[in-house]
């Protein structure tokens, strides 16, 4: 067991972070809260900024024009985006953490030399359309039907918490092939370009305020059979990949800025008074900060070994599932704390002092994390029958 | 950065795995309450397999090896719930004679721990007693102790013990510090194999006892318990490792942090997990019978040695954002 960095981690923190601080002033400011557009303009420059200096798909491999970084580099990578505060993957998730990786995996040299290095340069923006009004966790229910036509496959349905869909090119597709196989076994992952006609795009108001993802309705829409990704009726199959890559990478960045938050609440804490003294005299708040923060160390190291067993045996271990369902319930626990420093200064999205509208919409924005990408509960059957062997 | 056992620690810990399973079964564990938790053979055979000596330098008869490596050992031990004081005497070894080797018991306790509450007082040959100012050998003759006649574990017999004097210095206070960090990690690792134990026995439980025709693990709300307690064990295993391979690799900075967190989360991950064990278990969770009590019980008894999980939770929060 080494915790330790190797040189190697260390010259490339150091050589990122230099990149970063001249780059960083480059990128035009934040954007306002539902202005999309401006907000994939900023995303994707940044992208493309990373791509000319090397960072893009920093463990893409180099193939397909990734960096093919150690996994110990790609923390190391997560950690300093994170702390110079630069954007995450933002609205290209999807492309960046799971299409993209799942047409790496699956999809053909045609498909993958189209599709690959356009979302490294920025230049794809990509959503994924897999849940559906009757079909969230029990998503292999799933309806929107596809009908083949000659070269084409014909898509009538609907498809529901499509996040960023407004500013999507293209968007990873379940489809029902055929409603007459058992339900897990008549299902095709397609390429849907988002301009294909026939495709309506409603966004849907979230509880943040804000119409972070939407309602895509499907109308004999037209998609290429060269659109497949893997066989037909195999795209089960297919989907258990892209959610390897879902519930495996898409928490680290998170984790980071976790910490980097708790900080920040710290410190708002020792100054935010209550009569006569701060927040932090407050014994009982102070000791369940630093529970929680032991619990945040721990997840984070627990991401070290989940990182290090995969860099092994190839397969991330048990490791996946275990921090996605503990971490997304310690950051709501979080939260709660956040807003017991804050007080009455949480009715305020706005900043009633320095960044305490952030941890506010922050309280709402986590509220989500326990239920998508497979709810807490969907996470305790999975451990308790995949790990623990539990019958269902 | 490898943050996985090296085939070295894998193979330490399967051969102190196997040593428990063969000199620890639970009948033998059981029967160690009449003995006043240690039995001398078999502390002697925990001393040959280099349970004490592990860290000192093989130059002074022990393995060279890390506290990374004491975790895995102590790991092993409280899964299978071998008593007495086995973190006092491993820290011991190399300070008092004979600890390294098995020949002498060395128990110890915390001076600010008032009352204090001696732990296996009738197999003790040295009782050390660790404050800031170092570690010192009580004189057991100046002590006044009344027997617990009924200790909350049963395996874990006590003394009262009155007017504890300081008598021979056997520590400096760089060696109670030392030991403080050390002793909560130790105590820590032992916490997280016993939380190990009850996910795995109460997950072999959930899977025979049968109600409603069905094995009581396919209920949701078993299933999601037992889940719980193996995410809990994972999230305290990685906080203990980590924390252990602080302490051997100055290069990663102040352990504190690090150390306190890894006795919350193990201490919690151990009484949480017992008490989870006793409702899964039902009726039966409830008997003397059944080992879930020991363990819960030692889990408690354990949350109070090397700091609590208040004082631990205290300990972070005095780290954080300085
Ligand atoms: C912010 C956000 C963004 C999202 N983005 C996308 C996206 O981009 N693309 C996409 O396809 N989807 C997306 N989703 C959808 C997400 O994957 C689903 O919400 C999720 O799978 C749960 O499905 P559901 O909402 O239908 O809830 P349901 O499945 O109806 O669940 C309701 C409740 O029942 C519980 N439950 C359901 N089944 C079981 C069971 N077997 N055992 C125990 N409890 C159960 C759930 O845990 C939950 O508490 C997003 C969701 C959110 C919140």
């Amino acid at each position: 067991m080494d915790l330790l960095w190797t040189e190697d981690d260390e010259r490339f923190r150091t050589e990122l972070r230099a990149w970063i601080d001249q780059a960083l002033p480059k990128l035009p400011p934040a954007t306002k809260r539902e202005d999309w557009d401006a907000r994939r303009a900023r995303d994707t420059t940044w992208q493309r900024m990373l791509y000319d200096a090397g960072y893009a798909g920093i463990n893409w491999p180099a193939d397909f024009g990734g960096r093919g970084a150690a996994l110990s580099e790609q923390l190391v990578f997560y950690e300093e985006i994170t702390k110079a505060g630069a954007p995450d993957v933002g609205v290209n998730f999807v492309g960046l953490l799971h299409a993209g990786p799942t047409i790496i995996a699956e999809a053909t040299d045609e498909q993958r030399a189209r599709h690959l290095p356009a979302i490294l340069k920025g230049e794809e923006v990509w959503c994924q359309g897999f849940s559906e009004p009757s079909a969230g966790s029990d998503l292999a229910s799933l309806r929107c039907r596809a009908v083949r036509d000659g070269d084409d496959y014909v898509i009538s349905g609907q498809k529901i918490w499509t996040s960023f869909a407004q500013v999507s090119d293209y968007c990873e597709l379940l489809v029902r092939t055929d409603p007459d196989a058992p339900k897990h076994k008549g299902i095709t992952w397609l390429i849907l370009p988002m301009d294909a006609p026939g495709v309506d795009v409603r966004p849907l108001r979230t509880v943040i305020g804000s119409s972070e993802f939407s309602e895509l309705y499907l109308d004999d829409v037209r998609v290429p059979v060269a659109n497949r990704v893997g066989a037909e009726n195999d795209g089960w199959r297919v989907a258990m990949v892209t959610f390897s890559f879902e519930r495996g990478t898409s928490l680290v960045s998170e984790m980071v800025e976790a910490r980097r938050q708790l900080d920040e609440l710290v410190k708002v804490a020792k100054v935010v008074t209550r009569g006569s003294a701060t927040a932090w005299d407050d014994v009982g708040l102070r000791r369940e900060i630093g529970h929680a923060a032991a619990e945040l160390d721990a997840l984070w190291n627990m991401v070290k070994r989940t990182v290090s067993e995969a860099a092994r045996t190839g397969v991330p271990g048990v490791g996946a599932s275990v921090v996605k369902l503990y971490y997304t319930e310690l950051i709501q626990r979080i939260g709660d704390l956040a807003l017991r420093v804050l007080d009455r200064a949480s009715l305020s999205l706005d900043d009633v002092f320095e960044h305490s509208g952030h941890f506010v919409e922050e309280r709402l924005r986590v509220l989500a994390l326990t239920i998508a990408a497979g709810s807490s509960q969907i996470q305790r059957n999975i451990i308790g029958e995949r790990i623990l062997g539990l019958p269902r | 950065m490898d943050f996985t056992l090296t085939d070295d620690q894998v193979a330490l810990q399967e051969g102190v795995r196997k040593l428990c399973e063969g000199r620890f079964p639970m009948e033998r564990v059981r029967a160690l309450a009449d003995a006043g938790g240690v039995d001398r053979d078999l502390w002697r055979e925990l001393a040959d397999a280099g349970v004490f000596s592990l860290r000192l330098a093989e130059a002074d008869g022990g393995a060279g090896l890390g506290t990374a490596e004491g975790a895995l050992v102590f790991e092993e031990l409280g899964r299978a719930l071998v008593p007495g004081p086995l973190v006092w005497t491993h820290l011991a070894a190399g300070l008092v004679p004979g600890a390294a080797e098995g020949e002498r018991v060395v128990g110890g306790l915390q001076r600010q721990e008032e009352p204090f509450l001696v732990e296996y007082p009738d197999a003790i040959d040295v009782l050390l007693a660790v404050d800031d100012d170092g570690v010192w050998e009580v004189d057991r003759s100046r002590l006044s102790a009344r027997p617990v006649s009924w200790p909350l574990d049963p395996l874990t017999p006590a003394h009262v013990a009155g007017g504890l004097l300081r008598g021979e210095r056997r520590g400096v206070p760089g060696d109670a510090a030392r030991w403080r960090l050390e002793g909560a990690v130790l105590t820590g690792a032992y916490l997280l194999g016993m939380a190990a134990a009850l996910t795995d026995m109460s997950v072999t439980y959930a899977k025979e006892r049968q109600q409603f025709d069905k094995p009581i693990g396919s209920f949701q709300a078993i299933k999601h318990i037992l889940a719980d307690m193996f995410v809990r064990t994972e999230v305290a295993r990685a906080a203990v490792y980590a924390a252990a391979v602080n302490l051997d690799e100055p290069a990663l900075g102040p352990p504190g942090r690090a150390v306190a967190g890894a006795k919350l989360l193990a201490g919690e991950a151990a009484t949480l997990n017992g008490k989870a064990a006793t409702q899964v278990h039902g009726g039966m969770g409830f008997t003397w019978e059944v080992d879930v009590h020991l363990y819960l019980k030692r889990a408690w008894v354990l949350d109070t040695t090397f700091g609590t999980a208040d004082d631990h939770a205290d300990a972070v929060a005095g780290l954080l954002g300085s």
